[in-house]
Order: structure tokens, then sequence, then C-alpha cells
């Protein structure tokens, strides 16, 4: 069971490798891919582990992008000047300021978000079920039209950071690779942090937060914690997916609440709430998705992801992997009362 | 014979209905105190005012000398002081383990601790707790698939997981099938004396709170109407009208 499961990450670990080498039309599509399954990973956490539905992840994508680029400016620049430029002289970054700005924007950013997370949670967390949605949506709407009329950061123009210092195509590789890795690092984390007391302290919060309290657990705290770590995260890929648009504007790209950030909802509910590989086996489907319809239904592709919201919604709430748990639940070590022999077994025993 | 909890002139209000007037209740440290009174009386406002489920208008609670009516949930029950419900609650979707892991002391664990796995000790902890409530064959079942009365088992095992000082249990034998609730009784009993928790119930099973309780306060619309010994209270005129509706 063990030597199985190192093999399978083995080959996930080598698929992930290879992929852009052997696919190098599709490297924007695959670093995209990765940045989908690192927002539906961490939509999870909140909405999946802890039960609360978050339509606001994607403030913390669009705060990231801003604060990586805004660093990465102002390390070098004016920041007012920069923009009222409109990135007039995007080509005068050297190849060490262009690597600087890309790691400390992007980890600035993630602890940026990290803080913002726990400002607003300790604010919204009071809200419960569809409520704490609508508010933390509120959230992102409201920030995405503050930004846009901030001039001082670009304004409704948007901000154009530095290109690449090198081929292209090098500069996508980089770019993939880097969300790859701070993927992989995040499934880390999760599969570590789920198998912990502080995993179960907010599934706890999700079955019953009024039990969870009332026997004594310091519920804000979690609820806060795991907003923070998920939003340095999304803050992170944030930064780089500034890099990866070169350009960026507030509304369409950056606080794009209707694009990614009902996406991220859309694959953890293909995938499956709640569960390690649901977020991600659902960011695979919905990308491959996404990309089939763009191609082969331009014209219709809002519509054809429309029905797939509608259908999952509507017939498939509990997605593949929730799906195969009810199905199957001895494969996840789950054993029902009069199922499956538990009942049986049970009364063998004693 | 202190009191560990000191309720003194509780009043509380929802809105025009007035759930609490004026109660003042002294459970005994070590003993086991029930409150008793007809539905609608107020006992679960009272229970609800004590673990800082909502702030009470009037008066003054004391949790070991110190004053609780203005503390959160979470707070009280970290103090030692712990609720069940009388609706159960559980986490449905973990099993009996899982379920008695998660209600380990939180009053001990400091941040950091919270980012350890559990300890063998632990589990070895849950299992013990689990066999003296008698769920151990049922311990790795999806808890939210066992019976009601199973379930209120768990809640109680899930209680004594948390290492409380004083436990306050609402209507523990109410949905359990009578054959059940001797053994229930029993395990109260014995969560008194061998864990030395102190008990403060409610209860409508006459015959279950005169059998253990050693002092009874009895509410009748919102505020105390008796408070003695089982013997007392059985043979109050008052409390015999409120049960049965005199004129």
């Amino acid at each position: 069971m063990r030597s199985s499961r190192l093999i399978l990450y083995l080959v996930l670990l080598a698929i992930t490798v290879v992929a852009p080498y052997a696919l190098p039309a599709f490297k924007q599509q695959l670093a995209t891919l990765w940045i989908m399954i690192i927002v539906a990973m961490t939509w999870d956490m909140t909405g999946g582990q802890m039960g609360y539905n978050s339509l606001g992840n994607i403030f913390f994508y669009g705060t990231g992008m801003y604060v990586a680029a805004l660093v990465t400016i102002g390390l070098v620049y004016n920041i007012g000047d920069y923009t009222s430029a409109s990135g007039g002289g995007t080509d005068t970054f050297t190849r060490g300021q262009y690597f600087t700005g890309l790691i400390v924007g992007s980890l600035a950013a993630g602890l940026f978000c990290a803080v913002c997370a726990v400002v607003i949670g300790y604010i919204t967390f009071g809200l419960r079920g569809p409520y704490f949605a609508i508010g933390t949506l509120g959230v992102a709407v409201a920030a995405g039209e503050l930004v846009a009329n901030w001039d001082w950061v670009g304004g409704g123009q948007g901000i154009t950071l530095p290109v690449f210092p090198g081929s292209f195509e090098t500069g996508k590789l980089i770019l993939y690779f880097a969300l790859a890795g701070i993927g992989i690092v995040l499934f880390l984390i999760l599969r570590w942090l789920y198998s912990t007391r502080f995993g179960a302290a907010i599934n706890a919060i999700r079955d019953d937060e009024e039990k969870a309290e009332a026997m004594g657990l310091h519920t804000m705290r979690y609820k806060l914690t795991t907003w923070a770590i998920a939003a340095f995260f999304v803050g992170i890929i944030g930064g780089i997916a500034g890099f990866q648009a070169i350009s960026f504007e507030p509304l369409e790209t950056a606080y794009q609440t209707i694009n990614l950030g009902i996406f991220m909802v859309v694959c953890v509910l293909l995938g499956g709430k709640g569960t390690l590989w649901g977020p991600i086996i659902g960011a695979v489907l919905f990308q491959i998705f996404k990309e089939l319809t763009w191609t082969y239904l331009l014209g219709w592709q809002w519509v054809a992801l429309g029905a797939l919201i509608v259908v999952s919604v509507v017939y498939f709430q509990q997605g593949l992997v929730g799906w195969l748990m009810t199905v199957r639940p001895e494969w996840f070590g789950i054993r029902v009362e009069g199922r499956d022999g538990g009942e049986a077994k049970a009364e063998a025993a004693e | 014979m202190s009191a560990i909890i000191e309720v003194r002139n509780v009043s509380k209000s929802y809105g025009g209905v007035q759930a609490n007037t004026d109660i003042s209740i002294d459970v005994v440290q070590g003993g086991i105190t029930g409150l008793i009174g007809p539905n609608g009386s107020g006992k679960t406002t009272l229970f609800n005012s004590i673990v800082g489920y909502h702030p009470i208008n009037e008066g003054s609670i004391r949790f070991e000398g110190r004053e609780i009516s203005r503390m959160q949930v979470p707070q009280i029950a970290r103090l030692g002081l712990l609720r069940t419900f009388q609706q159960t609650r559980i986490y449905g979707a973990m099993n009996c383990v899982e379920n008695m892991l998660i209600s380990l002391p939180h009053r001990k664990m400091r941040f950091l601790d919270a980012f350890r796995r559990n300890s063998a000790v632990d589990k070895e902890k849950a299992e013990r707790l689990l066999d003296f409530v008698g769920l151990y064959e049922k311990r790795f079942l999806q808890s939210g698939s066992l019976s009601f009365g199973q379930q209120k088992l768990l809640e109680f095992a899930m209680a004594l997981m948390n290492e409380p000082t004083v436990l306050l249990l609402d209507e523990p034998t109410a949905g359990i099938n009578p054959t059940l609730i001797n053994g229930l009784i029993d395990r109260l009993k014995r969560a008194n004396t061998e864990f030395g928790i102190t008990l403060f119930i409610i209860e409508h099973n006459m015959r279950v709170i005169m059998n253990m309780a050693e002092s009874i306060y009895c509410l009748a619309h919102g505020r105390l109407l008796a408070h003695g010994s089982p013997e007392e209270i059985q043979n109050d005129q008052n409390v015999i009208d409120a049960y049965l509706g005199a004129h």
C-alpha cells in the first residue's frame, strides 16, 4: 500500500516534469492548470475542510498580483512615475531585478495576503453559511473597484510588468516550474496538516461549530490560521500569475470574481469537497473542459461552462471523490453501522 | 460542601418573554445536583446562561469563585465547565475514536500542539473511555450511523475525554431505551465517584433524578419553586402542583 502510493507520487512527479517538454505548445495552459489546482486546494481548506464557503478568495489572487508587481517595480523605480507612464520603459529591468522582483515580490504578496486574511477573517468569520460567502464576495468586488480607481497603482489601466529577460519560451518554462513547485509544496503541507489535530479541529468546526465551541476548541484561532495559510499560497501564485500575464488590469485579470473566483469553487465541487485529492482531480477535469470548449465551442463556451456548473451543483454535489466515498466507503477506511459487515464484525468481536 | 457554581439572582429574558427570573442556585463541589421542572420552565435557558451561550440580563454566575457571566462559550469550556446538549451533538462524519480525539482538553493545549498528531496515550485513553460507556466494539464506525442512544453515550464519553471539573447534562436519558437507562445511571454515578466530576443534571425522568441527585432544584415559570433533598422535593406540594397543574 505504502509503496504503491509512493510509485503513484513518483509517476505524477515525472508527468509534471515532462509535461511542458512533451507538450511545448501548451506551456501556458499547463501553468494555468497549476494555478487552478492551487486555488482549488486552498479554496477547499476553508470551503471543504472547514465548512466556510468563501467567494472572496479571488481577493488574495488579485491583491497578490498587485503586491508582487508593486514590490518588483518599487525596488527599481518610483511607482507613481512608472504607472503614470503606463509601463513606459518596461524593458529596462535587468535579469537580477526581474528575478528579485519575482521571488521577493511573490513572497511579500503571500505574507501581505495572509495578514489580510487574518484581518478580514476576524470581521467575516462571525458570518455563517451563505452570509459568509456573500460577505467575502463583497470584499473581493469592493477591492477590485477600489484598486481600479487608484491612479497610483495604474487605475483601470492596470500595470505592465517587465517581460522575461531571455527567450520567451524559457520564461514560460520558469513560471511553469515555479507554479508546479508551489503546488507540490502546498499538497505536501496539506497532506500533513489534515493528518494532525489541526485538521481534525477544522473538520469539527465544519461538522458542528457550536459543539466545537462548547468543547472548548479555539475555533476563531483555527479558522484564522486556516484562511491565512490559504491566502498565503493564493497571494504567491497571484504574484506569479502577474508575471505570466505581463500586463494586467484590476477587474478582468486581477480581481476576476466571475472567472477564477467561481472556477475555483467549481473545481472543488467537481472533484469533491473536503478531500485531499478532490480539488486536484476537479481542477484537471475543469481545465480540460474549459480548454476544449474554448477551442471547439467558441461562442458557446460560457453556455457550456454554465451548464457544467448547474449540472454539478444540482445533480452531483458530492463530486467525484465524494461520490466514490459513498459508493465505496471501505476504500477510504469509512465504516458505517449496518453496512459492509461493519455491524457483523462488531458483533463477532463481542 | 462548598459550592463550585454559584448562581445568584440571575434573570434572563428573550424580548418580552421572561425565561428566568431571580434564580439562585448552588452546585455542590463533587456532588450530583439535579434541576427539574415542567416543560418551558427555563431549565435549558439557565444551562445556556451558565455556559455563556447568551448574556444574562441581571445577576452573577461564579465558577470556582470566578465571575463567568461575561465570558464566551469556549473560554468557559476551557475552564473545565462543560455541557452536553439536549439534542445530541456529535461530529457525524467522523468515527467514534476521531470524535473522542478531537475532544481532548484544549485548556491544556498550546497553539503548536495542534500541529502534532495524537499520541498512542491519547488513543488508548479514547478507547478506554469508549469501553467505559460500552461503545468499544463500535469505535471505528461512523458516528452518524449509530443509533440515537449510542450517540448520546458517545457524547457523554466525549465530555469525559475533555476532563471537565463540572459537567452539565441536559436530559441525559431522554430518548434512551429504558433497559439502557440503568446502565447510564451507573456510569454517571461512576463518573462522579471515580473521576471526581461534579454533575449538574436536567432530567425529566423522576426515577433517574431521585436516584442520583443529593440536592434538587425545581423551576416553574422561570422562577425557583423549591430546593431540597429528593424526599423533600417529592413531598413538596408546590412541586406536585406545578407538575400536575393545580389551580
